[in-house]
């Protein structure tokens, strides 16, 4: 096992995946102000705002924070905080009667 | 300790410690923001009669335009992380500068916001909405603050100091921190404004 760090890291995306990346995100965030003015879809818009909220936070965490490419051990360490964030937000929610 | 010794010394993961450490910090991070939001969600809509609700003061189109300006800054700050990966230190200087003045932009923003809402009437005294909305947006500011000054600084250590060692490690350690502050604003924006608004 090698020592160095960074061993295990694969290559990261080019400067071209970046910008497409930002280019995807750009639209996401211009489709959730555009869905939030259409009366029509009062009802169903929360569950659309989480979905594409969700696929925002991911791309930037896979791409520009390079999970994708970086040690296993990153993704836990993220991964486990953020679980627990949410288990949190969502326990006091119900404890508070919020839910 | 010199430095060239810290960045040569043998961890029994492979990874270096300061990056390890970066990641723990952002999972704690992760309930740092958590429980401020589950504190504005469970204090949703038990405003006092008669002062702003979120409905009537968030300013959709004003945020929009500040969350467009922060992903951007993201971006610039993942072509400075490129720029410093191949070696490219003139390259590096513009796009850090580029995300700094963008980060400063939406600092610019948020001030105009919590301006406009005091004189409206909405302070973190306000209500329990205006408490919460200001803390949570407030430390996230700081935040932003925060890695606005760290930005900075690498710039000015560019003409000083080497940035390319150990793989631009030390620029990789302020676009994890930025990235975050970026994905922090990401769901601020959709619970806190569109969902917000959609409901109060």
């Amino acid at each position: 096992m090698e020592n160095s760090p960074h061993t295990r890291e694969s290559a990261h995306p080019t400067p071209l995946t970046y910008v497409k990346i930002a280019a995807i995100l750009v639209i996401i965030t211009a489709i959730e102000v555009g869905i939030f003015y259409v009366d029509a879809l009062t009802d169903v818009l929360i569950p659309i705002f989480f979905v594409l909220s969700a696929v925002k936070f991911t791309l930037v965490v896979m791409f520009y924070m390079h999970l994708k490419f970086d040690e296993r051990i990153f993704s836990w360490l993220f991964v486990g905080g953020f679980l627990l964030a949410t288990f949190l937000i969502i326990a006091l929610m119900i404890l508070f009667g919020s839910l | 300790m010199h430095h060239s010794q810290v960045s040569e010394h043998v961890t029994t993961t492979g990874i270096d410690h300061r990056k390890m450490l970066m990641w723990v910090f952002l999972g704690s991070e992760c309930m740092f923001f958590g429980t401020l939001l589950a504190t504005y969600l469970i204090y949703y809509g038990q405003g006092l009669p008669g002062t702003p609700t979120p409905g009537e003061i968030l300013d959709i189109p004003t945020t929009s335009v500040s969350t467009f300006v922060l992903l951007m800054s993201s971006l610039m700050m993942v072509l400075a992380y490129s720029s410093i990966s191949r070696g490219n230190v003139k390259n590096f200087r513009i796009w850090i500068l580029c995300t700094a003045l963008l980060g400063s932009t939406f600092l610019g923003f948020q001030i105009f916001e919590f301006t406009e809402f005091a004189h409206e009437g909405l302070t973190p005294k306000t209500n329990l909405f205006g408490t919460t909305f200001f803390t949570l947006t407030g430390f996230h500011g700081a935040h932003v603050t925060v890695g606005v000054i760290w930005l900075l600084s690498l710039f000015g250590y560019s003409f000083k100091g080497d940035l390319t060692k150990d793989g631009g490690l030390n620029v990789d350690l302020v676009a994890l921190y930025w990235h975050f502050v970026d994905i922090v604003w990401i769901v601020i924006f959709t619970v806190v404004y569109l969902i917000g608004v959609t409901n109060g």
